[in-house]
């Protein structure tokens, strides 16, 4: 990964119910109006790409090859346009997921590590990668609490892990984990239980920022 | 017609540019993989239509490829190339992505069933393009690690001069993306075309040896191309049927 950018990157990663995007969406609002001029980027979001992977998924067209490349054309995308632009002008840029969900969800799916990390590495290091850790029962039991519908993809049925959409849900979210837990370490995440309350949670991540802050221009927060 | 274009061409194993594709490490091909490079407006369509014509002729299944065909995102590359704030990386993702599609839905299956596979254009010109774009190196040629090597590469290699004239001949107006005009070489369309094929050649005469792309004279003209390409296609084929 590359050089550093003047502003601050910081990223979370979790599986899905571990509770990551409450975190970032409080991180977010204290930065805010601590009058910290921020920006949110989210996975899977450039209106582009959007479209074909959607359709794709419709189809259940993609193999582990076009589905990492459309998901790294799609990052690709917010990284060239804003992510990286953000970060020269001197922004803070809050990443809900970023290239470690891409490494681990791929891996999972079979690519090859170190194609996909190569295929990645354009893109820079966070300042702060959280990862909130959560037993992947609870995680999944917080998603599955009202028995959706989960979407062919989303449930890993494309691996052939179980018949059932919810079982195949579980086993794969587990492999996730098994890939975050052994990232962790080399990418120097910063782990949180996530089975901790919110405000717990939210305290140590911000105790975490804390240094970022220092020297960064904070525009006075005006009232209206 | 010689009898050894009836022999079976023999199955075999794949061999990877890199890292390869899980589920295909271990499978075997009947067919052939077949690929001409050359820039737009080169030629490149008309031979492979003739040289299908007379495959076909001679008994072998043909399948033709090229780039931006896929049914995954084939059609989407076309609206996104609109977009000129596109980046390059995302560009050069999107491009791998409806390579990989069609390699995986149609390429290797074809090859699989013992198709001689007509690919007009593979990973080269792709890297080319986006070498010439400042796109890492090592980058590049670890986003194309996963397809396999084909049995022989032509490039039609025209000169910048020469290749404008055939553009004109097609299309009347220079293209964005095939005159470099978006990465700035020249504010002058034309002194930008001849910059931006000229780079493209050169990182094709580059790629000669580390890949053994087989250089054409391509400022012939279509006929005299055509026959040196099916000779050295047919040599090919007997050479691979008496093995």
């Amino acid at each position: 990964m590359k050089a550093e950018p003047r502003g601050k990157l910081i990223i979370v990663e979790g599986i899905d119910g571990s509770g990551k995007s409450t975190q970032i969406h409080l991180l977010e609002k204290w930065l805010a109006y601590k009058g910290v001029s921020v920006f949110r980027s989210e996975w899977n979001s450039s209106e582009m790409v959007k479209e074909i992977t959607s359709k794709g998924k419709k189809k259940g067209l993609l193999t582990p090859t076009t589905f990492s490349l459309l998901h790294a054309t799609d990052f690709a995308d917010r990284y060239e346009r804003n992510i990286s632009p953000l970060l020269r002008a001197g922004h803070f840029v809050l990443a809900d997921r970023y290239v470690y969900t891409a490494f681990a969800r791929d891996i999972v799916r079979g690519c090859n590590p170190e194609w996909v990390k190569k295929v990645y590495d354009f893109a820079i290091k966070p300042d702060v990668a959280f990862y909130f850790k959560v037993p992947v029962d609870i995680a999944v039991d917080r998603i599955l609490i009202g028995r959706p519908k989960l979407k062919y993809y989303e449930a890993g049925m494309d691996m052939n892990l179980s018949n059932d959409q919810y079982e195949s849900y579980r086993i794969f979210q587990g492999r996730i984990i098994e890939q975050y837990d052994s990232l962790a370490e080399s990418e120097g995440f910063t782990v949180i239980d996530g089975t901790l309350n919110i405000e717990e949670q939210q305290n140590i991540v911000r105790k975490k920022i804390m240094p970022l802050l220092e020297g960064h221009q904070t525009k006075a927060r005006t009232r209206r | 017609m010689t009898r050894a274009k009836y022999k079976d061409l023999g199955k075999r194993t794949v061999e990877f540019y890199g890292h390869g594709i899980k589920n295909l490490q271990d499978i075997e091909i009947k067919g052939r993989l077949i690929v001409i490079e050359g820039p737009d407006a080169s030629g490149r369509s008309t031979q492979i239509q003739e040289i299908t014509t007379r495959l076909e002729a001679d008994g072998h299944a043909v399948l033709n490829t090229g780039l931006k065909r896929s049914e995954l995102v084939g059609r989407g590359i076309l609206e996104a190339k609109r977009d000129y704030n596109l980046g390059r990386k995302t560009l050069a993702l999107y491009y791998a992505a409806d390579f990989a599609d069609q390699f995986e839905y149609k390429i290797i299956p074809a090859l699989q069933a013992g198709y001689i596979v007509l690919a007009d254009r593979y990973i080269y010109t792709l890297i080319a393009r986006n070498l010439v774009r400042g796109l890492d190196r090592t980058w590049c040629h670890n986003l194309y690690g996963f397809a396999i090597k084909p049995d022989i590469v032509f490039y039609l290699d025209v000169e910048p001069s020469v290749l404008i004239h055939r553009v004109f001949q097609k299309n009347s107006t220079l293209d964005h993306y095939e005159s470099g005009a978006d990465i700035g070489l020249s504010e002058d369309m034309y002194e930008s075309f001849l910059i931006y094929q000229k780079r493209i050649s050169q990182e094709f005469h580059a790629m000669q040896k580390k890949y053994g792309l087989i250089p054409i004279n391509g400022n012939r003209s279509m006929p005299e191309i055509h026959n040196d390409l099916q000779k050295r296609i047919d040599g090919f084929l007997q050479r691979v049927g008496n093995q």
